[in-house]
């Protein structure tokens, strides 16, 4: 028995990473999970073989969050295979890192269209079905830096914080409908991008980290799955922080 | 076959839980209906699916009373 047993869930960005860990935790948990892609299709096939190879059911299906046609396309297809929509993962994220004075439009563009406009569209396509259900959840994946700032990233510092806003603004207006709307908020999590950084780099951020260690995917998975079950009914509008104490 | 106000105000009663003698033509949602700007969007939201047509949010903001959009409705079906 999982805790999302007979839950169907969409996760954006669902190919790699956090995203990924997530779509595969959903499912160990119960849930049925729409894997929603960019770019990487055979990546998003991989992580369905592997729900269904654990016995869960999923179906990778490719959207770019930023295109309200695509979002409007993978709303409509999960709800076709799943019949209902009770969880919303909005994880699809991307980075451009520049220095303020170097950053150039586009890049400033492409992050806050993917980041945050992207967490909009969707969130907007999910709630015609979930007002219709009184019932959903959707879950925010924002970042410690949308918090704390970071020097280079201005541009996805911005969209995090702006995720945050949109999350409680959410909150309050689907609230009466019985839809929560939460974030979480990642630390430094080990992933592949971290791994290649230097070891002198590595260990001046685990210097900044209370509990002294990087975080796993699956740590992130793990408070999505709670912001997602019946344990968290009473929490909307919230961030929950999960990075080792690195930021208070 | 129930009329497009039949149909309209049974939908009416069963979202915002009025009887049937409040619903007016001229009874506007959020005045007299005590609807909510989120009731409205749901209550459009049930009137497409009860008509089968997609209403564009330009055209959900003239509805706000009962008569608007029976009228509405009417007119697009031609």
């Amino acid at each position: 028995m999982g805790k999302l047993d007979g839950k169907s869930a969409i996760v954006t960005g669902a190919s790699r990473g956090i995203g990924k860990d997530i779509a595969l935790y959903l499912a160990n948990e119960g849930a049925k999970v729409a894997v929603n892609y960019s770019g990487s299709k055979e990546r998003a096939e991989a992580v369905v073989e592997e729900i269904k190879a654990s016995g869960g059911e999923a179906f990778a299906i490719q959207a770019n969050v930023d295109k309200a046609d695509d979002v409007q396309n993978l709303i409509s297809s999960t709800l076709e295979k799943f019949g209902s929509i009770d969880i919303l993962v909005n994880n699809a994220g991307i980075t451009r890192d520049n220095l303020l004075m170097r950053m150039k439009e586009q890049e400033w563009d492409d992050v806050l269209n993917t980041n945050l406009k992207g967490v909009f569209l969707c969130t907007k396509a999910v709630t015609r079905q979930m007002m219709k259900q009184r019932a959903g959840r959707i879950i925010n994946i924002t970042s410690i830096v949308g918090v704390s700032g970071n020097a280079g990233q201005a541009n996805y510092v911005a969209a995090k914080a702006g995720v945050i806003g949109l999350t409680k603004s959410s909150a309050k207006e689907l609230a009466s409908r019985n839809i929560t709307v939460n974030s979480v908020a990642p630390g430094f999590i080990t992933t592949d991008m971290t791994d290649a950084l230097p070891e002198d780099i590595k260990s001046q951020m685990l210097s900044q980290i209370p509990l002294a260690k990087f975080g796993n995917p699956v740590d992130i998975a793990k408070a999505v799955a709670f912001l997602a079950s019946e344990d968290a009914n009473y929490i909307t509008g919230q961030t929950i922080h999960v990075n080792g104490g690195m930021y208070m | 076959m129930s009329t497009v106000l039949e149909r309209v105000t049974k939908v009416i009663i069963d979202r915002l839980g009025v009887d049937e003698n409040e619903v007016k033509l001229e009874a506007s949602f959020r005045e007299d209906l005590g609807a909510d700007s989120l009731d409205v969007v749901e209550l459009v939201m049930e009137l497409e699916d009860e008509f089968d047509m997609e209403i564009s949010d330009e055209d959900a903001e003239q509805i706000s009373t009962v008569g608007s959009a029976v009228k509405y409705i009417e007119s697009k079906q031609g």
